[in-house]
């Protein structure tokens, strides 16, 4: 026994040892909804997180170690998540997922001096008046105003019908500006309609659409709602061309959805699971290795994925170590991402001083449940 | 003319379905006089057992909704048993309390099991579209199964409480719990069964509601419609049967063409303002006995 100890004893010694002689790894704070109503998101950041996570300590050079932490998206959980990151040793923030404690937190940060980029937090208030807090994802006006364009340019459709959710501020926001751009160039708004998140009924909506005689229906909602409207659509026979953005990502996904409700339907999103680029075949493969039941990627995923690379890549760059500090961190970060050019899943992408990112996103075609770039 | 017959009828679909939700509340309340919170999540919960049933185990629809029902009784007794009877004696605050408690429960317990990701539900009755006016009108066979659900539901529960041993002790418990035990009634016993049958009501609500208007099972799906069903409930007059049948259409009515002719936004304020309106002037809603309080 006392042998078996001692030889323990040593083991333990020499592990020890081989730890002092490696270099700390670089502490990189996730923080999202892993469980609660939001769990979806918070979980395919993580998972994308981590596959970053494992390809960069495979290479070798600079370790990368996460702290994962729950925040059920609720700022005042997430504001003790992030506190307890500092508690771990955190240097920075991939994070918050979702837009409500992100605002929290990332005011806190602000003071801390943490540096946070957030992989799909889109509110412009996140980034707003915070030098030190960057977003990967589009901000939402921008899923406005792309779309409204786009519709205009290529002829998509004449008479334009909106549904959104007026519960929601990330729908609210778009609505607003797709609004405002649509009258600056002259796109014609026949119907405009909301809901409320949980309503029970989705058909009077999509029928004043189509008796204001739309021919296409502009969805700037969650995917959820969404395929009670394109159910109802079908329901009376109508069939306009339904356009939606980054939210309608993960329609596909959806436990025993008819995926014929969704063929023809166009989606702007920065990222496709369905993509046959080496790079995202690679990402998907690794992903659904590691995900609940083996669930596809989705933006949120490859946008925390993008995240753990350009903190990475920023980091290298600005020659930070696991034994800078967060607040040293934070500064030549700052630096960093001022001047950085990053190429990622979601695209190349550029910030600008506000810490809103610049890239540009794809437009998709759902055909025989996958997603077929737009024109092709 | 066809645009309003067409929300006309949605309105009475999505009304009957709030009507079978307010039916469950109504017993309930009228019988035990509590507000049975929860009554909203068993919704939700008979709604993924015929979810469950129907993708998971290829059984056909009906088998599923007899599953959902024996399940939804099953757990209705429970809920009634372990967290309401040991309340029955104290303040009907603390069971108020204990109801939302129950209800946070059932939400919190369904998300660790069947997640928070939308699962689509099959309709459990589709035998295709009744297309009339050349097509132009639509009425799918879930909405006037909803319809013809709710009347046999409001018919037979009229004809269990005044012709049947049973109903009529509901309601001589109904009316005075105190004078009914008096008279050999088990009090409890026919508090059980009233939550027996209100949740039996529910399982069959939650596969309705998720046939005709909203498909995608969520846990959160049934507080929305739980609390416009209370609504009705309330604007027919609580406790009354047929008060919840009427209240549950006109709320269904009303809120459809709120939103076909007024504005999607207000919709639910037009709704919770005709429910004050007519509090203010039948304190009791539209069918309810105006009690008075001996003091």
């Amino acid at each position: 026994m006392k042998k078996l100890f001692a030889v323990l004893m040593v083991a333990v010694m020499l592990m020890s040892c081989a730890a002092v002689l490696a270099e700390a790894p670089l502490k990189i704070a996730v923080i999202g909804p892993f469980t609660g109503g939001a769990d979806i998101y918070g979980k395919a950041c993580k998972w994308g997180a981590e596959v970053a996570r494992d390809e960069i300590n495979a290479k070798g050079g600079l370790q990368i170690e996460l702290i994962e932490l729950d925040d059920v998206h609720d700022p005042e959980t997430s504001i003790n998540a992030y506190f307890t990151a500092i508690d771990q040793g955190a240097q920075m923030i991939d994070g918050t997922t979702t837009t409500g404690p992100c605002l929290a937190v990332s005011a806190q940060a602000f003071e801390d001096r943490m540096f946070m980029l957030t992989p799909s937090a889109s509110n412009d208030g996140v980034v707003a008046d915070k030098d030190n807090m960057y977003q990967v994802c589009f901000q939402d006006p921008q899923m406005g105003i792309i779309p409204a364009d786009m519709i205009k340019e290529n002829g998509m459709g004449t008479k334009v019908a909106i549904i959104y959710n007026v519960s929601d501020d990330y729908s609210t926001t778009i609505y607003q500006s797709f609004k405002a751009e649509a009258a600056k160039i002259g796109l014609e708004i026949v119907s405009e309609t909301s809901f409320i998140e949980g309503d029970a009924d989705y058909s009077t909506q999509v029928l004043k659409a189509k008796e204001a005689g739309a021919d296409l229906v502009f969805l700037p909602i969650y995917y959820g709602p969404a395929s009670l409207i394109l159910r109802a659509a079908k329901d009376i026979g109508y069939a306009p061309v339904f356009f939606g953005v980054d939210g309608m990502d993960g329609i596909l996904t959806l436990e025993n959805f008819d995926t014929s409700l969704a063929e023809g339907v166009i989606l702007l999103t920065p990222f496709s699971a369905y993509d046959t680029d080496e790079a995202v075949v690679n990402f998907v493969q690794k992903y659904t290795a590691i995900s609940e039941n083996g669930v596809l990627p989705n933006q949120f995923a490859a946008d925390s994925y993008d995240a753990i690379y350009a903190l990475y890549q920023a980091s290298v760059n600005a020659g930070i170590t696991g034994e800078t500090s967060y607040q040293d961190a934070c500064e030549l970060l700052i630096k960093q991402f001022a001047e950085m050019e990053f190429s990622g899943l979601t695209g190349t992408m550029r910030w600008d001083e506000t810490g809103a990112v610049n890239k540009l996103p794809a437009a998709y075609v759902i055909k025989d449940g996958s997603y077929v770039p737009y024109g092709n | 003319m066809v645009a309003f017959l067409r929300y006309l009828i949605n309105g009475i679909s999505l009304g009957s379905v709030y009507a079978i939700i307010a039916l469950g509340y109504s017993m309930v309340y009228g019988i035990a006089k509590m507000l049975n919170f929860a009554h909203g999540d068993i919704i939700m919960v008979g709604a993924y057992i015929v979810f469950c049933v129907m993708v998971y185990l290829s059984m056909p629809p009906f088998l599923a909704v007899l599953a959902a029902i024996v399940v939804c009784t099953l757990l209705g007794i429970a809920i009634e048993r372990l967290a309401y009877k040991p309340l029955r004696q104290s303040a009907s605050l603390a069971v108020l309390i204990t109801a939302i408690g129950v209800s946070y429960f059932l939400q919190n317990a369904a998300m660790l099991i069947w997640g928070s990701n939308p699962k689509v539900f099959s309709s459990v009755f589709n035998v295709g579209n009744l297309r009339m006016l050349n097509g132009e009108l639509v009425i799918s066979s879930e909405a006037l199964l909803t319809i013809a659900a709710n009347i046999i539901i409001m018919i037979g529960l009229t004809q269990f409480t005044s012709r049947t041993k049973m109903g009529k002790a509901m309601r001589a418990v109904s009316e005075d719990k105190g004078a009914a035990e008096l008279m050999g009634i088990n009090v409890n016993r026919t508090i059980s069964l009233t939550f027996a049958i209100g949740s039996a009501l529910a399982a069959i609500a939650g596969a309705l509601l998720c046939s005709t208007t909203n498909p995608n099972l969520v846990p959160t799906t049934g507080s929305m419609p739980g609390i416009k069903a209370f609504t009705a409930a309330v604007f027919g007059g609580i406790g009354s049967i047929p008060g919840a049948f009427i209240g549950g259409l006109l709320l269904g009515v009303i809120e459809i063409m709120a939103k076909a002719y007024i504005s999607t936004e207000l919709s639910d304020a037009i709704v919770f303002a005709v429910l004050i309106i007519v509090l203010l002037f039948k304190p009791a809603g539209l069918l309810g006995k105006p009690v008075r309080e001996k003091v």
